[in-house]
C-alpha cells in the first residue's frame, strides 16, 4: 500500500531543478499586460481630490482604473462584502489600493503606481485597543461570550487567585511567493485565471461578480503556491479580480503579482491579541473558575476576523479541564491591514492565553509549571472505544464526571497524559530541569529556561458546510490514473498524501498516478484548503471516487471470470480474480472494451459536526489533534538576546499517510511558531504605517534559529475517529508546539529573580531584557 | 551597451542597460524561471545565483545584480546544475532523499548555496545557509541534506566548468573601461584606481556602484535614476590588501567575505561580528568601502574600524588624504568627502587583543544592528591606559563614546569603573526610537555591552551562542 510511506513530496524533483513552475513561471501570451495598485499614503479619511495624469503620461502604461472605472462589483471581501478593491473615496488603512495601473511591464507599472497625485482630509487613525473601545469601532454589536458553570461563584470562592494581562503580537504570513494572478480572456467573454490561491472557488465566485458573469464563465486555475500558511485564503482576490477586470477591458492577457513591500503593506496578517484573565486556583494548581478577555485587532474590514476570534475562544481551554469558565471577544475594528487566516486561524492566540496562566499559577505556588499542567488535563477516556464506527464527541447523560469543553463538547478522545509521559521520559525532563536550575544558581549573566505545552487543536471548519469535498478520477484504458480534487497545494504535500490513497485503493504504484492542478473546472464548490481540512476531506473523496472505479472495474472483470466482485482483489499492480490475474493496465482496458465508465466523482462531508457559534454550543470539531513539546533556550540578561537551544516534540498525526511530510509539518510548523513568538515583531507607527514591510525589517527565523538538537517523534497511534486510513490532519497542531520556546524564554527570565516576569509577546530581545528586569523587581 | 559572460557554461553576448538586474533579465529575456524572486531587496536568497571568475565560485543575489557587473563572468543557475545528461547535483538529491522542499519556490535558491559550498568544500551550513530563507520546512531537513551531500564528488561538468569565458570567444563589451572612451552615454567601469579618480572628478553627481547591495535598492525598490555610473568591480586596484608590517591597508573594493577571511585570525571578535553581517550572498558582493562610504549610521564596520583607530585614505583626482576615519562621519547623511572624492582604502592595526564587537539585532543572522558595541582598551597591568568605544545605531553616525571612553582611562578594571563608564553613556548618546529597538533599549543594551564586555575580559561566559544545551 502506498498509505504509510515516507515517499518524498510529489514535486520534489521538480523544486531542485527550478522546473516547478508557480504562477509568475507560467509562459505568458505575447502583449500580456502586467499591474500594479496605487496605494493610499494615510491610514483613514477622505479622498478630497486625485490627479492621475503623471500615472498615465508615465512609460508603458496604457490604462488606469478608479473605482468609478470597474463595470460590477467593486469587492473583494471572502465574507461580508465590506472590502472594496479599490477605494470608494474612504482610506480605511495606509496602504490601500486606490487605483490600478496597467501597463507593459512589471517595473511600469510600479513605477507608474506612485506617480499618482492624491489630497486627502485625513482623520486621526483607530490604531490601538483602547482607542477602538474608545470608539466603539468594531465588528458585531458587541463582544461575543461563551460560558460554562459559573465563573463569578467560583472565583469568589477559589482559595487563589490570580489576575493578568498581556499582549501577543501579530504575524506576517512571509510565504516566499507573493501575491500573483494572470487572467487569460477567452472567446465570449470567458476567463481563465491561474490565481496563487488556497481558495479557487472563491476567486472564481468574485471574478464572476466583477466581470459580470456566471461562475460557469470563470475557471480558476492554481498547480501550486510557493507557501501560503493561510495568506491566500482571500487576499488573492484583489490580484485575480484587477486581471480579470483589466483583461476583460483591453482583452489581453493581464498578470500582477505584489512587490514584496507591496504585499506586506497590503495583504492581512495573523491577528494580534491582547489577554486578560482572572483565575481561581486550588493548592495544587488545578483552576476552578478563570474569566478570560479577549481583544483583536481585525483591521479595516471583517475578512475571516469572526471566526478566528471564535477559534481563539474555542481554544481558550488547550489541554485542561475548566469548570468554570468565561470567555469574552472584542473584534475590534482599526484602521490597519485586515488582519486574516493563518495557520491555526486564531487558535494559538487562544491556546497562549491559557498557556501564560499555568505559568503563572505554577510560579505563584512554586510549582513545576508541568505538574500544574497535567493537574488541569481534560481526563483520558476511561474505556478504550474499539475502532470503528464514527466517533461522537455528544455529551453523555448521567453521572460521568464533567469532560466538557466551555462550549460544553465532550473530550473523548484525550491522549496528552500518555503523550505527556512519553515525551517527557524520552527527553530528560526531571534531570534537565534539575541541570538548568543548577546551571541558573551558576551564572548570573546568561540565563537557562525549560519549558513545556501540550496542544490540543480542534479538526473541522467551524463553518460548518465548509466541511465537504469532491474528487474527480479517471483511470485511462492504459491503466494510468488522473486525480483530481479541490484541494490546493502549498507545500503541505497534500498532494501526495492524496496520490497515495488513490494509489492505495487501486493496489497500484504511486507512478500510476498523475497529480493535477486544482481546477473548478473539474472539481465544483471546493472550500479553502484551510483549517488543515485539505488530507482528511480531499483524501475521503478522493476515496470515495477510487472505490467507486475500483467497484466498477471488479464487477466487469468478476463477471468475465465468473467470479464475485468482492473476490477480486486488487493489489501490487495487479488485479486478481480467481484463477485470472491481469496487470491493473489490462483490467482497465477489459473494463473500457466492455463500456464501462472509468470516471468518477467522489464526495465526502464530515459527520457528526453541529454547534451553534452564537451560544458557543455544540460539536465544532469532528476530532482533536494532540502535541507535546519541550524547549530549552538560553537569555542574556544584558541585552535580552535569546536563542533556542534544543526541543523535542511527540506529535499526534493519528496513523500518518506520510511520516515523512507529516514530521515536514511539525518541523516547519513548530519553527513558525517559535518565529511569532520571538523574532517576528510587526511595528506600525502613529501614523498607522507599517513600518516593518520587507524582509530587512521583519525577521523571520533563519537556518540558525532552528534548535541544534530538534527530535521530532509521531505519536504511535490511530485517530478514534473516522478518517482517511485513520490519519489525522497536521497541517496548524504543530504550529502551536512553538508556544513551548516562549514559554522557556519566560522561565529563563523567572531565573532572574522574585517576580513573575510578565513576558510579552513576541520575545524580542528587548521584551526579554524587560521581563528579565521585571523579574528581578 | 553589450556585455558578454556565460550562463550555464554556454557563451552569451547580450545587450543590456545599466540597470538591469540578473534576476529580471534570466526571468524575463531568458524564460529561466527555476531563479526566483522573493524579495526583491537581497535579503531572502530565493534569487542565488553561482558566480565565477578567476577570484572562484561564490553565491549572490541575482535581485540585486546588475547585468554590467557580470562581464566576463561564469554564471550558473538552477537550470545549469543538473549533469548534461540530467543526473542530479548531490544536493539536489539529498535535498529529495531528505524532504527538504515543501512548497518550492526557495529551494533553487539553497540548492544553488548548498551547491556553491559543496564546490568550495564549506561545511559551515548555518553561515553558508543565513541569506536563504525558508518558511516551510524549519531548515532541519535542509541541514540533514547538506550533511548529507558532505564529501561526495562534484559533478564533472562542475568541476571541469571553466571559471570565465576564454576572452577570445567573448563578443566585445562596450563598457568603459577607459575615461577617454567615456561617450556620456557607457557606463563606465574603470580597471585603474587613476581611472576612477579622473572619471569621478569629471562626473561628481555620478554614481559608484560597487557591490550594488545598497544601490541595487535604490532601483528595485525606489526606481532611482542613478544617473551616470561607474562601475567598481573591475578595478582591482581597490581589491588589494596590503600588509605594511603592523597594519592592514585594505582596498575599498575588497569584499566583506574577503575582510571577514582578513581578520579572522587577526581579530576574531571583528570577524566573528562580520560573520553575521548580510549574508554569505551580500558579504560576496559588499564592499567595505561601501559601508563606509555611504556612512549610514547602522553599518557595523564603522564602529569597529573606529574602536581599531583606523585610518580612512580618500582620493580625489590626484589628491589623497588621510583621516581619522572617526571624523568622516559628520551628521546624518553627511560626510567629510569633497565633490568627486571617493573612498579608496582603510588602514587598521593588526594588533588589538582588547577588541570585542558586539552586534546585537532582533535577528542572529542576517540582520541590521539595533546596536552595534565595539570595545578596544589597552591595560597597564590592571590600569585602563588607552579606551577606544564605538558604537552603531546609537546615533545618527558610527560615533565614538567620548565621556565613557573618559570614565575608564586612567582606572583600574573594576565594576565601579564599569558602572561610572556605563552611567557615562548617557552623556555620549541619545538614540531614537524606531522599528528595531525603542531608545531606553539601545541605551540599555549599549550599558549592557559594556558590562559584557568587562566580564568577557575577565573571561565570564557571555555569548549565547557559544552555550550548549
Amino acid at each position: 500500500m502506498s498509505v504509510a510511506k515516507p515517499l518524498p513530496h510529489d514535486a520534489a524533483k521538480l523544486h531542485v531543478t527550478g522546473q516547478a513552475r508557480y504562477v509568475d513561471d507560467l509562459p505568458t501570451p505575447t502583449g500580456t499586460l502586467h499591474l500594479a495598485f496605487g496605494m493610499s499614503t494615510i491610514a483613514n479619511g477622505r479622498i478630497t481630490s486625485m490627479d492621475l495624469d503623471a500615472v498615465l503620461a508615465a512609460p508603458g502604461v496604457s490604462r488606469v482604473f478608479t473605482a468609478s472605472d470597474l463595470p460590477f462589483a467593486n469587492d473583494v471581501s471572502p465574507s461580508v462584502h465590506d472590502e472594496p478593491m479599490l477605494s470608494d473615496g474612504s482610506i480605511h488603512y495606509l496602504g490601500q489600493p486606490i487605483f490600478l495601473v496597467v501597463a507593459d511591464s512589471h517595473l511600469h507599472a510600479r513605477a507608474a503606481a506612485r506617480l499618482g497625485d492624491i489630497s486627502y482630509d485625513e482623520q486621526p487613525p483607530i490604531l490601538t485597543i483602547e482607542e477602538a473601545l474608545a470608539a466603539d469601532a468594531r465588528f458585531e454589536e458587541g463582544p461575543r461570550i461563551y460560558t460554562k458553570g459559573c465563573v463569578d461563584t467560583a472565583l469568589a470562592d477559589a482559595p487563589n487567585r490570580l489576575q493578568g494581562r498581556f499582549d501577543m503580537g501579530g504575524q506576517e504570513h512571509f510565504y516566499l511567493e507573493g501575491q500573483a494572478a494572470l487572467a487569460l480572456p477567452q472567446e465570449g467573454g470567458d476567463m481563465v485565471v491561474h490565481s496563487s490561491t488556497q481558495h479557487p472557488t472563491e476567486i472564481q465566485h468574485k471574478v464572476a461578480e466583477a466581470i459580470g458573469a456566471p461562475m460557469h464563465a470563470v475557471r480558476v486555475e492554481i498547480r501550486r503556491m510557493g507557501g501560503g500558511f493561510g495568506g491566500k485564503e482571500s487576499q488573492g482576490n484583489a490580484l485575480a479580480v484587477s486581471c480579470a477586470v483589466a483583461a476583460r477591458a483591453t482583452g489581453k492577457p493581464c498578470k500582477m503579482r505584489y512587490d514584496r513591500d507591496d504585499d506586506m503593506m497590503i495583504t492581512g496578517k495573523r491577528h494580534d491579541f491582547r489577554i486578560e484573565y482572572d483565575v481561581g486556583f486550588e493548592a495544587n494548581g488545578r483552576i476552578t473558575g478563570i474569566d478570560f478577555t479577549h481583544y483583536t485587532r481585525c483591521g479595516w474590514a471583517q475578512d475571516l476576523s469572526l471566526p478566528v476570534a471564535d477559534r481563539a475562544m474555542l481554544h481558550a481551554d488547550n489541554a485542561y479541564l475548566l469548570p468554570n469558565a468565561r470567555i469574552t471577544s472584542h473584534r475590534l475594528k482599526t484602521n490597519m491591514q485586515s488582519a486574516t487566516a493563518f495557520r491555526g486561524f486564531g487558535g494559538p492566540q487562544g491556546l497562549l492565553g491559557i498557556e501564560r496562566v499555568m505559568d503563572h499559577i505554577a510560579r505563584s505556588l512554586a510549582l513545576d509549571t508541568v505538574e500544574v499542567r497535567r493537574v488541569n488535563y481534560y481526563a483520558a477516556p476511561e474505556v478504550d472505544q474499539p475502532s470503528g464506527g464514527s466517533f461522537s464527541g455528544q455529551r453523555k447523560t448521567g453521572e460521568t464526571p464533567d469532560n466538557t469543553t466551555p462550549y460544553d463538547m465532550d473530550v473523548t478522545d484525550f491522549i496528552l497524559h500518555e503523550m505527556t509521559d512519553k515525551l517527557l521520559n524520552d527527553a530528560q525532563y526531571a534531570e534537565r530541569r534539575a541541570a538548568v536550575d543548577a546551571w541558573n544558581a551558576q551564572h548570573d549573566t546568561l540565563k537557562k529556561g525549560l519549558a513545556f505545552n501540550p496542544v490540543k487543536f480542534g479538526i473541522s471548519f467551524t463553518l460548518t458546510h465548509l466541511n465537504q469535498a469532491g474528487a474527480l478520477v479517471h483511470v485511462y484504458q492504459d491503466g494510468s490514473i488522473h486525480l483530481n480534487h479541490g484541494g490546493t497545494e502549498m507545500g503541505q504535500g497534500l498532494f501526495q498524501k492524496v496520490a497515495q490513497v488513490a494509489a492505495s485503493r487501486f493496489g497500484v504504484g504511486i507512478e500510476a498516478v498523475k497529480i493535477t492542478a486544482t481546477d473548478t473546472g473539474k472539481v465544483p464548490n471546493t472550500s479553502a484548503t484551510a483549517a488543515s481540512s485539505g488530507s482528511d476531506l480531499n483524501g475521503m473523496a478522493v476515496q470515495a471516487a477510487c472505490d467507486t472505479l475500483r467497484n466498477r472495474i471488479a464487477g466487469c472483470i468478476a463477471t468475465l471470470n465468473n467470479v464475485a466482485p468482492e473476490q477480486v482483489v486488487f493489489k501490487d499492480g495487479r488485479v486478481h480474480a480467481g484463477e485470472t490475474t491481469l496487470s491493473f493496465a489490462q483490467a482497465a482496458k477489459t473494463a473500457y472494451e466492455n463500456r464501462v465508465s472509468l470516471s468518477a466523482t467522489g464526495f465526502y462531508k464530515t459527520p457528526d459536526v453541529a454547534w451553534d457559534r452564537i451560544a458557543g454550543k455544540g460539536q465544532p470539531f469532528f476530532y482533536f489533534a494532540y502535541g507535546a513539546a519541550l524547549s530549552e533556550v538560553v537569555i542574556d540578561t544584558l541585552t535580552g538576546e535569546n536563542r533556542l537551544l534544543r526541543v523535542d516534540i511527540l506529535h499526534d498525526a493519528g496513523a500518518s499517510l506520510n511520516p515523512a511530510l507529516d514530521i515536514g509539518q511539525i518541523e516547519g510548523g513548530f519553527v513558525q511558531g517559535a518565529g511569532w513568538l520571538t523574532t517576528e515583531e510587526l511595528v506600525w507607527d502613529g501614523s498607522g504605517r507599517l513600518r516593518t514591510h520587507a524582509p530587512s525589517t521583519y525577521k523571520i527565523p533563519a537556518c540558525s534559529d532552528r534548535p541544534d538538537i530538534f527530535n521530532v517523534a509521531l505519536w504511535d497511534g490511530e485517530n478514534r475517529a473516522e478518517t482517511i486510513y485513520r490519519s489525522k490532519a497536521v497541517g496548524e497542531p504543530p504550529f502551536m508546539l512553538g508556544i513551548s520556546t516562549y514559554l522557556a524564554i519566560a522561565d529563563a527570565c523567572a531565573a532572574c529573580g522574585p517576580n513573575d516576569p510578565d513576558l510579552q509577546a513576541p520575545a524580542t530581545a528587548e521584551e526579554v531584557l524587560r521581563a528579565s528586569s521585571r523579574a528581578r523587581g | 551597451m553589450n556585455i558578454s559572460f556565460l550562463l550555464n557554461g554556454e557563451t552569451v553576448e547580450v545587450d543590456t542597460h545599466p540597470t538591469q538586474t540578473l534576476l529580471d533579465w534570466l526571468r524575463e529575456t531568458q524564460h529561466l524561471t527555476g531563479t526566483k524572486e522573493g524579495c526583491n531587496e537581497g535579503d531572502c536568497g530565493a534569487c542565488s545565483v553561482m558566480v565565477t571568475d578567476d577570484r572562484g565560485a561564490r553565491t549572490l543575489n541575482a535581485c540585486i545584480l546588475f547585468m554590467p557587473q557580470l562581464q566576463g563572468k561564469a554564471i550558473r543557475t538552477v537550470e545549469g546544475l543538473a549533469a548534461p545528461d540530467g543526473t542530479l547535483h548531490p544536493v539536489q538529491q539529498t535535498m529529495i532523499d531528505h524532504h527538504g522542499s515543501q512548497c518550492g519556490f526557495c529551494t533553487p535558491g539553497f540548492v544553488m548555496s548548498m551547491a556553491t559550498a559543496h564546490l568550495t568544500g564549506r561545511t559551515d551550513h548555518d553561515d553558508v545557509l543565513a541569506g536563504n530563507l525558508c518558511r516551510c520546512t524549519g531548515y532541519a531537513p535542509i541541514i540533514r541534506a547538506a550533511k548529507a551531500a558532505e564529501g561526495t564528488p562534484v559533478p564533472q561538468h562542475m568541476r571541469d566548468a571553466p571559471p570565465s569565458p576564454d576572452p577570445k570567444t567573448l563578443g566585445p563589451a562596450t563598457l568603459a573601461d577607459v575615461p577617454q572612451a567615456l561617450g556620456a552615454t557607457l557606463p563606465a567601469a574603470p580597471t585603474t584606481v587613476e581611472a576612477l579618480a579622473e572619471w569621478y572628478v569629471a562626473h561628481p553627481k555620478g554614481t559608484l556602484i560597487a557591490g550594488a547591495t545598497d544601490v541595487g535598492l535604490w532601483v528595485t525598490k525606489n526606481f532611482a535614476d542613478l544617473g551616470e555610473v561607474a562601475f567598481l568591480n573591475r578595478c582591482t586596484d581597490l581589491q588589494q590588501i596590503e600588509d605594511t608590517g603592523d597594519t592592514l591597508r585594505i582596498g575599498a573594493g575588497v569584499t566583506m567575505t574577503d575582510v571577514l577571511s582578513t581578520v579572522r585570525d587577526l581579530h576574531p571578535s571583528y570577524a566573528d561580528m562580520i560573520r553575521r553581517y548580510g549574508s554569505e550572498q551580500v558579504r560576496n558582493a559588499a564592499t567595505i568601502g561601501g559601508n563606509i562610504a555611504n556612512g549610514s549610521p547602522i553599518g557595523d564596520n564603522p564602529p569597529a574600524l573606529i574602536a581599531l583607530g583606523a585610518t580612512l585614505h580618500l582620493r580625489c583626482g590626484n589628491t589623497q588624504r588621510d583621516i581619522p576615519i572617526e571624523d568622516f562621519f559628520i551628521d546624518y547623511g553627511k560626510q567629510d568627502r569633497q565633490e568627486g572624492e571617493f573612498v579608496e582604502a582603510v588602514t587598521l592595526p593588526k594588533t588589538a587583543p582588547n577588541l570585542r564587537c558586539y552586534k546585537l539585532s532582533k535577528r542572529f543572522d542576517q540582520d541590521i544592528s539595533a546596536v552595534c558595541g565595539c570595545f578596544n582598551i589597552t591595560l597597564d597591568g590592571d590600569t585602563i591606559t588607552d579606551a577606544r568605544i564605538a558604537f552603531g545605531g546609537m546615533a545618527g553616525t558610527p560615533k565614538r563614546a567620548s565621556a565613557a571612553e573618559a570614565a575608564l582611562v586612567g582606572r583600574a578594571m573594576s565594576q565601579d569603573t564599569c558602572d561610572a563608564a556605563a552611567r557615562a553613556l548617557q552623556a555620549d548618546f541619545t538614540p531614537l526610537s524606531d522599528m528595531r529597538a525603542s531608545a531606553e533599549y539601545r541605551m540599555q543594551a549599549a550599558q549592557g555591552q559594556l558590562r559584557r564586555y568587562f566580564a568577557d575580559l575577565a573571561g565570564a561566559p557571555t555569548n549565547v551562542l557559544e552555550v550548549q544545551p
